[in-house]
C-alpha cells in the first residue's frame, strides 16, 4: 500500500474558532414543556397543539401520537463540533442513539417522547441551535450549497446571505402563518444547489452595473417538489443584492396574500405560481417589492445583516501535494477508493472538502463524537456542512492530512467510500417513523448503497454523476424527482396480493438546469435493486453515451442510439426481472424490508401542513 | 457534612468523590467494587472490597446478602458506597439490595471508576478483606415488587409503572401500561445522575405527581431499572419500588406484552 509520507498528526490551529451563531431561545423551551402539560390536561385541542407543536419542530411519528420527531434546523448546513457532540448526547439521552441528516439540511432525532421535547430543545439552545420553524406553515431551514465558500465555479460565498436571510424569517411574525411551508435555497453556482426544486431559489453572480462590479442573484421563484412538482421561473436577470431583501420579503407576502387556504394538497406557492400563471405571478412580485421597498422600516431592514454573518477569519494557506487520486477499482486500497468519491479539491490551493458516507443519513452518538474530533483536527474552517444527499461535508481539509483524516475516520467506521457516487442513494425516513409513508424507503436506499458498494459501482467513473433518491411515498422528501434514477413508495397489487412497490422515475437533475424525472414504471421494493443493476448492465452493454446519467437523459427524449433507444426499450428489457413469483412461492418478495409480516399500506395524516 | 465525630455519616443517595475521599481518610465508609474480579485487582479505589454483581445475584435472598454484609465488615449503621464501570447501573442493583435488606446508608458514587481515574484520583491494586461484624436483616418490603404485585399496579390509578430500557427496546415490547424513562437520559456528563432539580423537571414534565407509587423495571436483572430507582428517590419521589426480575421474568411468565408494530423503527438506528 502506498504510505503517506506526510505527519499523521495535524497541524495546530492558528485562529480562533468561529463564533457561534444562537438561533435557539431558552424560554421558549419553558413554554413548549407547560404547552404540553396543559395539552395533556386536555385543556388545548387536538389542532391547536398541533400547530404550536410544529411550529417549534416537533413533527408527530408514525401512527403514534405521543412520540414526536424534532427537526433541528442548520441554517446554511454549518454547524460547529460542539453542535454536534450536543447531538450526540441528546439522541443518546432523549432519542435511539442515532441522529439522521435530513435532505433540506436538518438533523431529526427521532422517537423523542413528547414529554422530552422541551428537554433537547433546552439541550439544543445551550449550544445556539433551534428547532423553531422547522415544521409547520413557517419558512423552513434556509439552505446553502455546502460548496459554497470553496467552489471553484461561484461568484461569490452565499453562506452569510442565506444566514441572514434565515435570521431575518426566523420568528418574524410576516412568516408565523403562511398558508404552507416555505423553502429558500442558496446555491453557489449553476451546479450545484437546490434552487429550481424550490419556493424561492438564489444563484450568486456578478453584473458591472454602472461601471461596478455589482455582487447579486439569478432568483427563480416557485419551485418544488411534492405530489405535484414544478420547477422555478427566473424572476429576473440579475437582483442587486440590496434587493435581496426585499424580493424575498414581497414573495413571501404575496403567498401569505394569495396563497390558497383551503385545499391542504395544493397550498404550496408553486401551486399559486401555476394558477396565477408566471407572467401576472412576476408583475406581481416585482410591483410588491417596490412596495416593501418603500414602506420598510429602518428598524426592519437593520434586522437583516449579511455583514454579521460573515466569516472574517483569515485562514491559513496550504500546499498541495500529489494524490493518489487515479482510476481505482474495488480491489484499489481503501484510502484510494475513499478518495476517489468522497475527497473534491477547493479554489482554496491545498484544501479539499471531505465527504462522510452515511447509510441513508444515519449516524450515531458515538460516531457524531469522532466526527466533531476530527472536525476540531483537521478541518482549519473548525466547522461542518451537512448535505442534501444526507452526509456530512468537511470542508478545509489539508490535502497533506487527508490520510490521517481517513485514519482517524476509519475508527468509528466512517470512512466508506462513495460518498460522492450512485451508490450513495438517498432516503427519506419512510415507515421508520413517517406518517405518511407507504414504504420502508429509508432501509432499502441502505440496501441499495449496501450492494452498490459491494460491487464496487463507486469506483466506476461512468456511474459517478448520477444519483438514485428514494422516497416512501409521492410526497417527494427524498427528492426523487431530482435523481438519475428515482423510486417513490406505494402499494400495488400483484395476483391477489399487496405488495410494496416504487413508481421508478428517469433523469431528473439538479443545478440551474436542472429537470423533473419522468415516470417509467412501477418496480415491486424487493426487484428494486435487481431493477437498477440491470438497467446499469443494460447502459454497459449499450455503450452509447459517456456516462449514465447522459444516457439515461437521452432515454428519456427517446434519443438514445443503440438497440434501446427509450422508455419503452427500457421497459421491455427489464420486464422479467421486475416480475414476482406467486406469494405461495416466495412470500418474502410481498414484504417490505424491514418487515416480517405482509404487507399493507398504513398511513395516517401527515403533518407537513400544520 | 455536618455531624458529631462519634456517630457515622449519614449518606445522601449520590456521594461526591470528595466526601467519599475524606470518608476513606477517616476510615468511616466501606467501599465497594461491583466490577468483575479481575477489574478489581487491576486497580480499585482505596479500601475497597470486591463484590461483583454476578457474585449478588448468583443468590440475592436477603438471609444471604447480610452475610455479605457481615463477611465485609459492615456493621448496621456504616457508610457504605458503591461503584461501578457501567454508569452507575450495577452499582445501584447492589445498593438497592443493600437497602431492601436494611442496610440504609447506602448510596452510589457520583461517577464511575473510569472518570475516578480520569480525575487523577487515588487507587490501589492491594485486595482488602475486614474482620467480619453483626448485621440485623431488616427487610424493607415497600422496596420491592414482584410480577404479582406489578400486574396488579396495572389498574391502579396511583401507580405507575416505569420502563428504563432504550427507546427502540421499549417501542419493541414493553408490559402494558407502562411508561418509557430511559435510563439513557438519567446521567450526564461525568455524573451517573444528573442532578436532582433536572431530573425532577424531566420527570414533572411527564405529568407524574410526587405523590404516584413507581415501579421500576428493565430487560433482565433491575440493573438499569435500578439506577431509575434511584434517579427518581433523587428527585424526590419516595414512593418507589424496584421489579427486580423484570420483563425477563415477565415474558418467561407468559403475561402480555404491549408491542409496536406500525412503523419500522430499527432501520433508523445506525448501528
Amino acid at each position: 500500500m502506498r504510505k503517506s509520507k506526510v505527519a499523521t498528526v495535524p497541524q495546530k490551529k492558528d485562529y480562533t474558532p468561529k463564533p457561534v451563531s444562537k438561533w435557539g431561545k431558552e424560554d421558549e423551551t419553558e413554554v413548549f414543556a407547560n404547552r404540553v402539560k396543559l395539552y395533556r390536561q386536555g385543556k388545548l385541542s387536538d389542532d391547536e397543539f398541533r400547530r404550536f407543536r410544529l411550529q417549534n419542530g416537533a413533527y408527530g411519528s408514525r401512527l403514534h401520537a405521543g412520540y414526536s420527531m424534532i427537526r433541528i434546523k442548520i441554517p446554511g448546513g454549518e454547524i460547529t463540533p460542539e453542535q454536534i457532540e450536543k447531538i450526540a448526547s441528546l439522541s443518546e439521552a432523549f432519542s435511539i442513539g442515532s441522529a439522521h441528516v435530513s435532505t433540506r439540511q436538518n438533523i431529526q432525532l427521532h422517537w423523542v417522547q413528547l414529554e422530552d421535547v422541551s428537554e433537547v430543545m433546552r439541550g439544543l439552545v445551550e449550544v445556539g441551535m433551534t428547532s423553531r420553524e422547522a415544521c409547520g406553515n413557517t419558512v423552513r431551514n434556509v439552505m446553502c450549497s455546502h460548496f459554497a465558500g470553496v467552489c471553484p465555479d461561484e461568484a461569490f460565498d452565499s453562506t452569510p446571505y442565506s444566514k441572514a436571510i434565515a435570521r431575518f424569517f426566523l420568528r418574524n411574525p410576516m412568516c408565523q402563518n403562511l398558508p404552507r411551508k416555505f423553502k429558500l435555497n442558496f446555491a453557489c453556482c449553476d451546479k450545484h444547489g437546490l434552487v429550481r426544486v424550490a419556493d424561492i431559489g438564489l444563484v450568486p453572480m456578478i453584473k458591472e452595473v454602472n461601471g461596478k462590479q455589482t455582487r447579486g442573484f439569478r432568483i427563480y421563484l416557485g419551485g418544488g417538489l411534492g405530489a405535484a412538482s414544478f420547477t422555478g421561473h427566473q424572476l429576473e436577470d440579475f437582483t442587486p443584492e440590496d434587493q435581496l431583501l426585499s424580493t424575498c420579503m414581497a414573495t413571501v407576502r404575496l403567498f401569505d396574500r394569495h396563497g390558497n387556504r383551503e385545499n391542504m394538497a395544493r397550498n404550496r406557492m408553486r401551486y399559486l405560481v401555476h394558477e396565477t400563471g408566471w407572467e401576472k405571478f412576476q408583475k406581481m412580485v416585482l410591483k410588491e417589492r417596490v412596495v416593501v421597498g418603500m414602506t420598510t422600516s429602518n428598524a426592519t431592514a437593520r434586522t437583516y445583516d449579511v455583514q454579521a454573518e460573515e466569516d472574517t477569519r483569515q485562514l491559513p494557506n496550504a500546499k498541495m501535494i500529489k494524490l493518489p487520486m487515479a482510476s481505482v477499482t474495488k480491489d484499489s486500497p481503501a484510502y484510494e477508493r475513499w478518495l476517489h468519491a468522497n475527497a473534491v479539491p477547493q479554489k482554496q490551493e491545498g484544501y479539499f472538502t471531505v465527504f462522510i458516507t452515511l447509510g441513508a443519513g444515519d449516524i450515531t452518538a458515538s460516531q457524531l463524537r469522532v466526527l466533531a474530533s476530527a472536525i476540531r483536527d483537521f478541518s482549519a474552517e473548525g466547522t461542518a456542512r451537512n448535505t442534501p444527499q444526507q452526509n456530512f461535508a468537511i470542508r478545509y481539509v489539508r490535502a497533506s492530512d487527508l490520510r490521517a483524516f481517513f485514519d482517524r475516520l476509519a475508527t468509528a467506521g466512517l470512512a466508506n467510500p462513495g460518498a460522492l457516487s450512485i451508490a450513495s442513494a438517498v432516503g427519506c425516513s419512510g415507515t421508520t417513523s413517517c406518517n405518511l409513508a407507504i414504504t420502508n424507503s429509508h432501509r432499502l436506499a441502505k440496501e441499495v448503497q449496501r450492494k452498490f458498494l459491494e460491487l464496487g459501482l463507486d469506483t466506476d467513473d461512468s456511474l459517478k454523476n448520477s444519483t438514485i433518491k428514494i422516497s416512501g411515498c409521492p410526497n417527494s422528501c427524498g427528492q426523487h424527482e431530482i435523481a438519475t434514477v428515482g423510486f417513490f413508495g406505494g402499494a400495488s397489487r400483484i395476483g391477489t396480493a399487496m405488495s410494496p412497490t416504487y413508481t421508478m422515475l428517469f433523469g431528473g437533475s439538479i443545478g440551474e438546469n436542472g429537470e423533473l424525472g419522468k415516470a417509467v414504471t412501477r418496480v415491486p421494493a424487493k426487484r428494486v435493486i435487481a431493477a437498477l443493476l440491470k438497467i446499469i448492465e443494460l447502459y454497459k452493454t449499450e455503450k452509447t453515451a459517456d456516462s449514465f446519467d447522459q444516457w439515461i437523459a437521452k432515454i428519456v427524449r427517446g434519443q438514445a442510439t443503440g438497440s434501446i433507444k427509450n422508455v419503452e426499450d427500457v421497459k421491455n428489457a427489464i420486464s422479467s426481472t421486475i416480475q414476482l413469483p406467486s406469494q405461495e412461492e416466495d412470500p418474502d418478495a410481498y414484504q417490505d424490508y424491514g418487515s416480517d409480516v405482509k404487507f399493507t399500506a398504513k398511513t395516517a395524516r401527515g403533518e407537513c401542513a400544520a | 457534612m455536618k455531624q458529631k465525630s462519634s456517630e457515622p455519616a449519614n449518606l445522601p443517595i449520590v456521594c461526591d468523590a470528595d466526601t467519599l475521599r475524606s470518608l476513606i481518610r477517616k476510615k468511616a465508609v466501606r467501599v465497594i467494587d461491583v466490577r468483575k474480579a479481575e477489574d478489581y485487582q487491576a486497580g480499585h479505589i482505596p479500601t475497597a472490597v470486591s463484590l461483583p454483581l454476578a457474585r449478588l445475584l448468583s443468590d440475592d435472598k436477603p438471609e444471604t446478602v447480610v452475610c455479605l454484609l457481615e463477611e465485609f465488615g459492615i456493621a448496621e449503621k456504616m457508610p457504605v458506597v458503591i461503584y461501578d464501570d457501567t454508569f452507575g447501573a450495577l452499582a445501584a442493583r447492589v445498593a438497592w439490595t443493600f437497602q431492601y435488606v436494611g442496610h440504609s446508608n447506602t448510596a452510589l458514587l457520583e461517577t464511575t471508576f473510569k472518570q475516578w481515574k480520569e480525575l487523577g484520583l487515588e487507587t490501589e491494586t492491594k485486595p482488602r478483606t475486614y474482620p467480619k461484624t453483626k448485621h440485623p436483616l431488616m427487610v424493607r418490603q415497600e422496596m420491592y415488587a414482584d410480577a404479582a404485585y406489578v400486574e396488579a399496579a396495572q389498574s391502579d390509578q396511583g401507580k405507575l409503572i416505569v420502563d428504563s430500557r432504550e427507546r427502540l427496546n421499549f417501542l419493541t415490547e414493553h408490559i402494558p401500561t407502562a411508561r418509557n424513562i430511559p435510563y439513557t437520559m438519567l446521567g450526564v456528563d461525568g455524573n451517573i445522575l444528573r442532578k436532582a432539580e433536572d431530573l425532577k423537571r424531566m420527570i414533572e414534565n411527564r405529568g407524574i405527581s410526587p405523590e404516584s407509587e413507581i415501579i421500576t423495571y428493565c430487560g433482565s436483572v433491575g440493573t438499569l431499572s435500578g439506577l431509575a430507582y434511584y434517579a427518581l428517590k433523587l428527585a424526590g419521589y419516595n414512593n418507589v419500588k424496584l421489579y427486580p426480575k423484570s420483563f425477563k421474568e415477565w415474558k418467561s411468565l407468559g403475561k402480555p406484552k404491549d408491542e409496536f408494530k406500525e412503523a419500522t423503527y430499527w432501520d433508523l438506528s445506525a448501528e
